[in-house]
């Protein structure tokens, strides 16, 4: 394999954001026709290395080779002539286009419709990219979408095709048909640089991999070679630490009652919610899988009230009492427990300080705040308990928000709804954008949770995160709710299915 | 090109020394500039900064000139706050003064010294409704707060400008636009010191403002309220998270802001005027965003912004009279003052940094 020329090498490149340094001198190769991996937690560095790679920044220091040359990518546009394609992670298609009219536009050399037509039914027969040229944008699936972002690259005749993190918006099934493309690409000539922090698919569909850490490389490995708990151990620097069995909890009784919500659209871009029907017991962990955008964020507004309706939402108790109504803050004096997923600006505010934070949803406890007026003494005991408690390291005491890692944050607004203890917490991507540590951490502060009677319900796209959390699982597609299925009863496969839109046939195929 | 990185800490130094030299700065600046006019640039200096502050009586007047600036200028504050671009204080304090001296000129033989809180009700409403209207078409129809509350200072204008020259003018005004004078029990009067008497012009107006600075900077700090206003500046998601209701918020930050402007009204005809015209106010609530400003949108902080303020108008007036200086020198003067005092703030709060090598740091 490593009789190959090398297409692309980067040398000692570095960048640095104020102080901050992002990439500390990456040297690697990747190989002519080579699918090379490039696998780090969030927050390795990995964006920072190919915004580079693709002209998007400059680096403080270093040098790229291609072909040997010596090479300064100054542009996206440089780098597309050098032959240098990529995909990003949030498509960058226009919906109320259609296929071509996104390509043409994309496209530096001047086609004809008619030619450009049969160039891409050419090039998606060759790869076995099958896609409608005359179908519009807003009408295809997220992986019909990615599609059409590899296409629009591979017109241009790549040498170097850039995936960043393509499967993150992929069910399963759709990455298997990623992949398959992927390597008919490879087999071409063309380069692959796969991004991804999932250690199953960079063993799948790599040759070669390079791992990096804080910024660093830690090595470069034939993914042959090495176990997925050896490239985590890399990836990581540690053993991680495992996350706690479940303990066999006996269901207690119904908490929380929803039936018959309905949530139009209120923008665009927003996907509307039928007839949604849901119960969750004490003790219970629910896991709500789906790919994103299909009606998540707007489930969670109805779940914390922050969006009320009696006229379309039929049913929603909890504790017995009829919440359709209630403000966020009544929910919580109720006992309910929520958070968003988003940390910038949602569930927490990163330019306030911490104390601050702590106040967000604790403004309205007699313990905290007295005639409008702030019991500083109080809300600073709090935020200092919870600190200590979820093990929070702040650079100082009463930081910005800002100024702690994601998954510090995360810990914290997380700690600061569980201290409460919630009798019923509703959360949505608990670990996005978290690292391992915290991770693990996190779903183990929710399992003792639902141990101690909790009923929780934990929207989540990573498949991998309800297989360790949830009791039962059911599935969000298109703002329509799958039945909620034990988790016994269920596969990755099966849940994947869902995430696609199929329904599940009770007794086909078997296994 | 070069760069701002936020300072980690701001140290006491500068807290102190930047305004300082930003001061300094003005100054040599000042002195070469009216050098180069043909003026002489000790006297000018002299009348702008040190003659406003030469007698107890001119500080007084300072105090007077800046009431006006620190009432108004503590409610933009809270709006500003909160992203709300409340710009039209001018119209709301001109309906103040409309609806209290309407009151005013409806009891003119009253002797009853309720009518003078009566007045300062009536002021507060009057200046809220005229902010209400933007406040509620923002909520309602989406419209920019900007256009709308810029736009009703005209209308408010227009609208004194005709109540002044019609209905409500004076019989014995000789035909200029004047109302009757206000009943004695209508007018602020001056604080009277045991054993000095008065001072100047000063007057109870001037402790209410200050108070009013103090109780928003209280508000703004220690209450769930302020905490509110400082939320739905910053993240308005955030707000609705906490449980919050943000068109409440809105209205009630335009109903103070709008409220407190149309008292300012009141309180400038009432103490220094006595009587409707169709200019009552010399653009204060203009004057008041750039107050609001400098204060770095903290409410206690108006209170030395606002005086600062009041002493550039002084100082230029001054200037003016004394030695003649068109009033475009003094503009720009102003403006060299203004410059060297929010780049100091600047530099205060952020590091510049260079790189010569980087084009592309926008893309960071």
């Amino acid at each position: 394999m490593t009789t190959k020329p090398v297409l692309i090498e980067s040398r000692g490149i570095s960048k640095s954001f104020g102080s901050f340094l992002a990439n500390d001198s990456i040297n690697f190769d990747i190989l002519e026709g080579e699918i090379h991996g490039l696998l780090g937690e969030n927050g390795a560095g990995k964006s920072t290395f190919v915004k580079m790679v693709y002209g998007l920044l400059e680096p403080s220091n270093g040098t790229f080779y291609w072909n040997g040359k010596k090479i300064i990518i100054g542009s996206p546009q440089e780098a597309r002539n050098f032959g240098i394609g990529m995909v990003f992670q949030h498509f960058t298609l226009f919906p109320t286009l259609t296929v071509i009219e996104n390509i043409e536009l994309a496209l530096n050399d001047k086609f004809t419709t008619h030619e450009l037509r049969d160039t891409i039914i050419k090039k998606s027969a060759e790869f076995g990219i099958t896609v409608d040229p005359d179908i519009y944008i807003r009408d295809l699936s997220v992986g019909e979408q990615q599609r059409v972002e590899i296409l629009r690259c591979l017109l241009q005749n790549p040498k170097l095709l850039i995936m960043d993190e393509p499967t993150s918006v992929l069910t399963p099934q759709e990455s298997e048909q990623l992949f398959s493309v992927l390597k008919k690409l490879s087999k071409t000539g063309c380069s692959i640089l796969f991004i991804s922090h999932k250690l199953k698919e960079i063993k799948k569909i790599t040759q070669r991999a390079t791992i990096l850490r804080g910024g660093c490389v830690v090595s470069t490995v034939e993914t042959a070679d090495v176990s997925t708990e050896q490239l985590a151990k890399m990836m990581v620097g540690s053993n991680p630490q495992n996350v706690k069995p479940k303990t066999a909890r006996k269901s207690g009784d119904i908490l929380v009652k929803i039936s018959g919500l309905n949530k139009p659209a209120d923008n665009p871009f927003a996907t509307a919610l039928y007839n949604i029907s849901l119960n969750v017991k004490a003790g219970e962990i629910i896991g709500i899988a789906g790919i994103a955008g299909n009606g998540q964020s707007e489930l969670m507004e109805v779940l914390s009230g922050e969006w009320r309706s009696t006229e379309t939402f039929d049913v929603f108790d909890v504790f017995g009492t009829d919440i359709r109504n209630y403000s966020p803050h009544k929910r919580r004096q109720l006992g309910i427990g929520f958070l968003p997923e988003e940390r910038h600006g949602h569930s927490a505010v990163t330019n306030m300080k911490l104390t601050e934070n702590t106040l967000l949803t604790n403004h309205n406890s007699p313990l905290i705040q007295k005639n409008n007026v702030v019991k500083n003494e109080n809300l600073e005991k709090l935020t200092n308990d919870i600190i200590d408690k979820y093990d929070i390291r702040t650079p100082f005491r009463n930081p910005q928000a800002s100024s702690l890692s994601g998954g510090n944050l995360q810990k914290f607004v997380i700690g600061r709804e569980i201290i409460k203890k919630p009798r019923v917490f509703f959360v949505a991507q608990p670990t996005w954008g978290v690292d391992i540590g915290a991770t693990k951490f996190i779903r183990n502060s929710l399992i003792d949770l639902a141990n101690d009677g909790c009923g929780i319900i934990v929207i989540s796209q990573d498949l991998e995160e309800l297989f360790e959390l949830a009791d039962n699982i059911c599935v969000l597609f298109r703002g329509k709710l799958s039945e909620s299925k034990p988790l016994q009863e269920l596969t990755s496969e099966k849940i994947g299915m869902l995430m696609g839109g199929e329904e599940l046939h009770s007794e086909s195929q078997g296994h | 090109m070069f760069y701002l990185t936020p300072r980690k800490e701001i140290s006491l130094f500068f807290t102190i020394s930047i305004p300082i030299i930003s001061i300094l700065l003005t100054i040599i600046f000042g002195f070469f500039i009216f050098s180069i006019l043909g003026y002489d640039p000790g006297k000018a200096l002299y009348h702008f900064f040190i003659s406003p502050l030469s007698r107890l009586d001119k500080i007084a007047d300072l105090f007077v000139k800046a009431c006006p600036l620190l009432i108004i200028g503590t409610g933009l504050v809270l709006c500003f706050r909160a992203n709300i671009w409340n710009i039209g204080a001018e119209g709301q304090l001109i309906m103040g003064a409309v609806f209290s001296g309407g009151l005013a000129l409806s009891f003119s033989e009253t002797q009853s010294v309720w009518l003078l809180p009566a007045m300062a009700i009536f002021s507060f409403i009057g200046g809220a409704l005229w902010a209400l209207f933007p406040a509620l078409l923002k909520i309602k129809l989406r419209t920019n707060e900007i256009l709308v509350t810029l736009m009703l200072t005209y209308v408010a204008s227009l609208f004194l400008d005709w109540l002044v020259r019609g209905p409500w003018r004076s019989p014995t005004s000789f035909g200029f636009p004047l109302t009757k004078y206000y009943p004695d029990v209508a007018l602020i009067s001056k604080i009277y010191f045991p054993g000095i008497g008065n001072i100047s012009q000063l007057h109870w107006g001037v402790f209410i403002a200050i108070l009013i600075c103090l109780l928003c900077w209280f508000a703004m700090e220690k209450t769930v309220f302020g905490f509110q206003i400082k939320l739905i500046g910053d993240s308005p998601q955030a707000l609705r998270f906490s449980g919050f209701n943000e068109s409440k918020t809105t209205i009630t930050l335009f109903i103070i802001s709008g409220g407190l402007a149309g008292l300012a009204g009141m309180i400038e005809v009432s103490a220094n005027i006595g009587q409707l015209q169709p200019n009552i106010s010399f653009g204060y609530g203009f004057t008041a965003i750039i107050v609001a400003f400098l204060a770095r949108l903290n409410p206690a902080a108006v209170i030395i912004s606002g005086l600062l303020i009041a002493l550039i108008e002084v100082g230029g007036d001054s200037a003016q009279i004394a030695l003649a200086i068109p009033k475009v020198v003094t503009g720009v003067f102003k403006g060299i003052l203004l410059f060297f005092l929010l780049a100091g703030e600047t530099l205060t709060k952020y590091e510049i940094g260079f790189n010569y090598n980087q084009k592309s740091s926008l893309n960071d």
